[in-house]
C-alpha cells in the first residue's frame, strides 16, 4: 500500500527552515518585480530605509512602488497561498482523507455565493468578508449536517455532503450572475470569482490578516492532535481525545481562514489541495511539521504564481485560472505517482 | 494461583445491544485485577469486541456497568491508515491523555514512548514507516502505545489471531510479563489454546446462554469449548521441555488419512 518513505525528523525541520528562507527571499524578490524593476539589494534598502538611510537615498516613487502598491499584493498573496495550504492539510488531516481540500468540503463554494451575493446587493468590503464567512460558515454546517444525518462519523459521507452543498451553492452562484446586471455587476462578480490579487491595499490585508493569524495560529497549535484525529474517530477516541469536539474546531477555523481569502480575492483552487501533498513529500506525514510546511509551501506557490500573473503578460491573468492551470497537473503527478494508494 | 492486586475492571449486570432485541453480551459479571489476564472467547459475532469498546469507555452500556478503575489502554486489531506516520509517531500518540489540547509532546512523553517500545522490543523500528512492517510488529507496536499511556488496564481485540506461530507466542509472552508488572489484561481470542498459555481467567461467551467466567483450568472443559464453537475438542495433556502442558486440539470434521 504505502509507497512514501517516512521523512526523517533532521531533514524534516530543514526542508522547513529551508521554506521559510526561501519564502523570505521570493517576497522580497516580489517586491522588486514589475514595471518599474527593482534589483534585490535596492529593495532590502527600500524596505530598511526608514531606519537605516540609504544611498542614494529612496525616491518617494521607490517607496510608493514597494511599499504602498506592491507590499499589500505580496502579503495579500503569502497570507491567501499559506492559509489555504494550511487549511488543506489540516481538513485532509481531519477528514483522513488526502484528496480534501477547502473547495471539496464546500467552503469555498459557499463563501462565493456569500460574497456575489454581497457584490449583487452592492455591500461594502467588510459586508462581502461578512456575507463569505457566513456562507462559507453556512456551507460547512451543512456539509456536517448532511453527514450526520446520513451516516453519523462517516467520512466518505461527508465528502459526498461536500459536493451536494458545493453543487447547490454553486447553483446559487450562477442564479446571482443570472439574475446580476450585465453591464455594471456581472464583470466585477466573474472578475472577482476568477481570482486576483490586482485590487490589493493595505485595507484588504488587514481584513484577511485577522482571521487568517488567528485561525492559522489555532491550528498550528492543534497540529498534533490532528495527528491523532487522522487515526480514526473510535481509535482518537479510545486515545482519550474528544473527537467530534476537536473537528468542530478544526472546521470552523478552516472556515474562517478559507472565507476571508475568498472574500479578499476570490476563487483560488488547488492550492489547499495540491501543496499540502507536496509539503508531505517533503517532510512527511506528522502534521506536526505538514502544518508549518505547508503553510510556508502555500505561501511561496501562490506567491510565484501571482508574480507570473501579474508579469508575464500586460493583461493580468486571473489566478483562479493559473492555479488551476498548475495544480491540475501537478495532482495527476502526485496521483500517478502515489499509485492511488491515498498517500502523499 | 497467583495473587492478584486490586480489581481494575468491574461489569456488574453489564449488557449491550443496538435494538434491545438482540443483546451482544447480558448481565454480564466480571472483576479483572491487577496482574490479571482475562482472555475472552466466543464465537464469531458474539459481541466480545462490544464487550472491549464499552469496557474502554467508547460506548455506553444499555444495561448495568462497567467501570475501570484508571486508565485504560484499547489495542485495536488494526486501525485505517491514511498517512505515512512512523512507528516513533504512532507510539507517541499513546501519549494524548498525558498531553495538553494545544501542546505538543515534550520530553517526558518521548521518554514514555521510547520505553513503550522497548518494554515490547520494537526500539529498533522507531523511525520506520508504520506499514512496511508485518502483521506481528504492528500488533507490537499498538500494544507499545498502548503502553505509552499509562494504563492501568490493557484491553487487546485479538492480538494474536491473525499472527504466525512465532509472533503468537511473542504477542503472548508480552502479555503475560506486563501482567506480571501489574496491569490488569484483558484479550479476545479464537485460540482456546491463547487462553491455556497465558490467561488467569477465562470469560467464555456461547451463542444462546450467558457468558461465564472464572480460572481458565474451570473454564476451559472440552464440554464448554465444544458447545462454545459448535465443534468436539479433545484436551492432550503431554511432557514438553521438562513441563507438563495441556493444548486443546479441535476435532474437525474432515480428517486426511
Amino acid at each position: 500500500m504505502t509507497t512514501a518513505a517516512p521523512v526523517s525528523r533532521s531533514s524534516g525541520v530543514g526542508a522547513t527552515g529551508l521554506l521559510l528562507l526561501l519564502l523570505v527571499v521570493a517576497a522580497v524578490a516580489s517586491l522588486g518585480l514589475g514595471r518599474i524593476d527593482l534589483p534585490f539589494a535596492r529593495v532590502v534598502a527600500v524596505l530598511a530605509s526608514p531606519w537605516l538611510a540609504p544611498d542614494p537615498p529612496v525616491t518617494a516613487l521607490e517607496w510608493s512602488v514597494v511599499v504602498t502598491i506592491r507590499l499589500p499584493r505580496v502579503a495579500l498573496a503569502v497570507l491567501a497561498g499559506g492559509g489555504l495550504a494550511l487549511s488543506g492539510a489540516a481538513l485532509q488531516g481531519v477528514f483522513r482523507n488526502p484528496l480534501v481540500g477547502p473547495q471539496v468540503v464546500g467552503v469555498s463554494s459557499g463563501a462565493a455565493f456569500g460574497g456575489t451575493l454581497a457584490i449583487l446587493v452592492g455591500w461594502d468590503r467588510t459586508g462581502l468578508v461578512a456575507a463569505a464567512f457566513l456562507f462559507g460558515l453556512a456551507a460547512l454546517v451543512l456539509v456536517y449536517g448532511l453527514g450526520t444525518l446520513v451516516a453519523r462519523s462517516n467520512i466518505l459521507v461527508l465528502v459526498l455532503a461536500g459536493v451536494i452543498v458545493s453543487g447547490f451553492f454553486g447553483a446559487l452562484v450562477s442564479l446571482v450572475q443570472y439574475v446580476a446586471d450585465s453591464q455594471d455587476k456581472l464583470p466585477v462578480i466573474v472578475f472577482w470569482l476568477l481570482g486576483s490579487f490586482a485590487t490589493a491595499s493595505a485595507d484588504k490585508v488587514g481584513l484577511v490578516a485577522g482571521p487568517v493569524v488567528v485561525g492559522g495560529v489555532a491550528l498550528l497549535l492543534l497540529r498534533w492532535r490532528i495527528n491523532i484525529l487522522s487515526m480514526g474517530d473510535e481509535d482518537a477516541a479510545a486515545l482519550g481525545v474528544p473527537v467530534e469536539r476537536l473537528r468542530w474546531i478544526v472546521l470552523v477555523l478552516t472556515a474562517a481562514i478559507v472565507s476571508a481569502q475568498v472574500a479578499v480575492s476570490g476563487i483560488v483552487g488547488w492550492v489547499g489541495l495540491v501543496v499540502p501533498h507536496l509539503a508531505r513529500m517533503m517532510v512527511g506525514a506528522d502534521h506536526r511539521r505538514l502544518l508549518p510546511a505547508s503553510m510556508l509551501a502555500g505561501g511561496l506557490f501562490l506567491l510565484a504564481v501571482d508574480d507570473v500573473a501579474r508579469t508575464v503578460t500586460a493583461a493580468e491573468i486571473p489566478l483562479g485560472i493559473l492555479t488551476a492551470l498548475i495544480g491540475t497537473p501537478v495532482f495527476a503527478f502526485l496521483l500517478q505517482r502515489t499509485r492511488m494508494g491515498g498517500h502523499g | 494461583m497467583a495473587e492478584f492486586g486490586p480489581s481494575r475492571l468491574t461489569a456488574r449486570a453489564a449488557g449491550h445491544s443496538y435494538d434491545g432485541r438482540t443483546w451482544q453480551f447480558r448481565d454480564l459479571d466480571l472483576t479483572v485485577r491487577a496482574g490479571e489476564v482475562r482472555a475472552v472467547l466466543g464465537p464469531n459475532g458474539r459481541g466480545k469486541t462490544t464487550l472491549l469498546r464499552v469496557a474502554a469507555g467508547l460506548k455506553r452500556p444499555t444495561t448495568g456497568s462497567i467501570v475501570a478503575d484508571g486508565a485504560v489502554g484499547l489495542v485495536p486489531q488494526d486501525f485505517a491508515r491514511t498517512f505515512p506516520y512512523t512507528v516513533f509517531d504512532i507510539v507517541l500518540m499513546g501519549r494524548a491523555r498525558h498531553v495538553g489540547l494545544l501542546r505538543m509532546p515534550g520530553g517526558r512523553d518521548r521518554a514514555a514512548a521510547a520505553a513503550a517500545l522497548a518494554v515490547t522490543g520494537m526500539s529498533a523500528f522507531a523511525e520506520r514507516g508504520f506499514d512496511s512492517l508485518s502483521g506481528g510488529e504492528r500488533q507490537l507496536v499498538l500494544i507499545a502505545r498502548a503502553i505509552a499511556g499509562e494504563p492501568a488496564t490493557l484491553l487487546l481485540d485479538e492480538p494474536a489471531s491473525a499472527l504466525d506461530l512465532g509472533n503468537q507466542d511473542r504477542v503472548l509472552s508480552l502479555l503475560r510479563r506486563l501482567a506480571d508488572d501489574g496491569l490488569a489484561i484483558v484479550f479476545t481470542t479464537h485460540q482456546p489454546n491463547h487462553a491455556l498459555a497465558v490467561a488467569d481467567g477465562v470469560l467464555a461467551m456461547p451463542p444462546d446462554a450467558p457468558a461465564l467466567s472464572g480460572p481458565t483450568r474451570d473454564i476451559l472443559t472440552d464440554d464448554r469449548i465444544a458447545a462454545l464453537y459448535g465443534l468436539p475438542v479433545a484436551t492432550l495433556t503431554f511432557e514438553a521441555g521438562g513441563r507438563t502442558r495441556r493444548s486443546i486440539a479441535p476435532l474437525y470434521t474432515s480428517v486426511m488419512p
